[in-house]
């Protein structure tokens, strides 16, 4: 085909991105995994990159959670997203990003669901009003994070400290990336490539320097699924899943995972321990796990930010061969502490897995 | 080898050209309901003879739309019928109803 051709096809995979002016939600799990990831979201993009992006502590919850868990009628998650977007118009927004997946999935969902059903959003309207006197616009643009990470990927690489290299060898990292099923699984078109060629991550990996690895489960699910975790007696669906990936990517050594989902980055990571327990298995090199990173992680890490700054010994699965790798310089003596130099707990060692 | 309460299953292939599928198609005759489940699991979760038995609706539902009627039939004989999985099916899928359908086609069948 053509040179022409091929880029007219891709052009009808890309998404729109607003350059300024957002109103940011928050994730409910993210604040409680991985709460740096969105600390250092919002210092690179409004420090960095001078970017206007506001956020309320009059935000709860999407509802998507419940939503996806059966606890709540879609009416009553529409009826929480309708405040959020009222508390967006009241502090004069148009642009929504979120920082969660399921979030973005779930406010993409409301959004089309309305525009088939405009009778539903008028029963909204009504509901809204009737809780608490507000009045919502629908964002005239939703985007995830990620989005606006990948649309600003070469400015951070213009910044960037560190590259995802091999620090001796000046090999690329090979790198899996993980992209959510709610960001485009569901609604092809609202992300950047679609549900056939997603690259937001694999655009900020090799835009760092990395290698992108492509195998067969790829696409698959990182096996969080919700009620496959909540509910105890279908947890053995979330490890099979989990444990399917790992299993499929193991040939070819990944260095890390980057995923831009809430559940996936905790999923891939804490299973790596359970997966151990269970089988005496471990997919990293000499006996670590592979350290599974949010793309605010490895943007942070790119720029040069303290590896602790950014929450990396949250993780199960131990960083420091990561980090050395790269050549990242990082003190373990402070691995532990927290705000003002106070100790915070360490946590006790698998019987498997190896760490630091 | 730590114990969580739940294990990993194997990854495995099957050839739905290759299945039959009469057990089920005869479950939907009977049980049309059979159809709306979504493999939540909320029956697993409430099942008392779950824990020590393995016994699952989903799971039994899973195995006859996969033709594995033998398995089904092994979860079944641990069903106490105390009907906790009806209460909570979000479907509104009557399960102890479907179980004692299925015992009752798998009686016809050994006739």
């Amino acid at each position: 085909m053509i040179y022409q051709g091929k880029q007219k096809i891709w052009s009808d995979y890309q998404k729109e991105i607003p350059d300024d002016h957002w109103f940011y939600v928050r994730s409910c799990i993210r604040q409680s995994f991985f709460p740096a990831s969105e600390k250092y979201f919002l210092k690179i993009c409004r420090d960095l990159l001078g970017k206007d992006i506001y956020e309320t502590e009059h935000h709860t919850t999407c509802g998507g959670i419940a939503y996806h868990s059966d606890t709540i009628p879609q009416e009553t998650a529409m009826t929480i997203v309708a405040r959020q977007f009222a508390l967006m118009k009241e502090a004069g927004y148009k642009n929504l990003v979120t920082s969660c997946i399921t979030s973005f999935g779930n406010y993409t969902e409301i959004i089309e669901t309305w525009r088939e059903f405009p009778e539903l959003e008028a029963k909204i309207r009504e509901n809204l009003w009737k809780a608490c006197r507000r009045e919502f616009d629908i964002p005239k643009y939703v985007a995830h994070a990620s989005d606006l990470v990948y649309k600003f990927r070469d400015d951070i690489a213009g910044m960037a400290k560190f590259h995802l290299v091999d620090g001796v060898t000046g090999e690329p990292l090979r790198v899996v990336e993980h992209i959510g099923c709610h960001y485009s699984k569901m609604f092809p078109h609202k992300g950047i490539g679609g549900a056939e060629y997603p690259c937001v991550l694999s655009g900020m990996v090799e835009s760092w320097g990395g290698h992108v690895i492509d195998y067969p489960e790829r696409r698959h699910c990182c096996g969080f699924g919700f009620r496959q975790y909540l509910v105890r007696a279908n947890r053995g669906y979330s490890v099979s899943n989990t444990h399917k990936k790992f299993e499929s990517m193991e040939p070819y050594h990944p260095d890390m995972i980057i995923t831009n989902c809430p559940g996936c980055p905790y999923f891939l990571d804490r299973w790596q321990y359970v997966i151990s327990e269970m089988e005496g298995k471990t997919y990293g090199q000499n006996g670590y796990g592979i350290p599974a990173l949010t793309y605010e992680e490895v943007a942070g890490l790119v720029l040069g930010f303290d590896p602790w700054d950014l929450g990396l010994q949250i993780h199960q699965v131990a960083v420091e061969p990561l980090l050395e790798k790269i050549g990242i310089p990082y003190n373990s003596k402070t691995k532990y502490l927290g705000l003002n130099g106070k100790e915070i707990m360490k946590p006790g060692l698998p019987t498997v897995l190896k760490c630091c | 080898m730590m114990e969580f309460g739940f294990s990993i299953s194997p990854s495995s292939t099957m050839n739905l050209d290759k299945v039959d599928f009469s057990l089920y198609e005869r479950l939907c005759e009977v049980e049309p309901d059979a159809k709306k489940c979504m493999a939540c699991g909320s029956c697993s979760a409430t099942c008392t003879a779950g824990p020590w038995t393995g016994m699952s609706v989903r799971k039994v539902i899973l195995d006859i739309q996969r033709g594995k009627e033998m398995e089904a039939a092994r979860l079944l004989k641990s069903c106490m019928l105390c009907g906790k999985c009806s209460m909570v099916c979000p479907r509104g899928i009557n399960t102890r109803h479907l179980i004692l359908s299925l015992c009752r086609i798998y009686k016809e069948e050994e006739k």
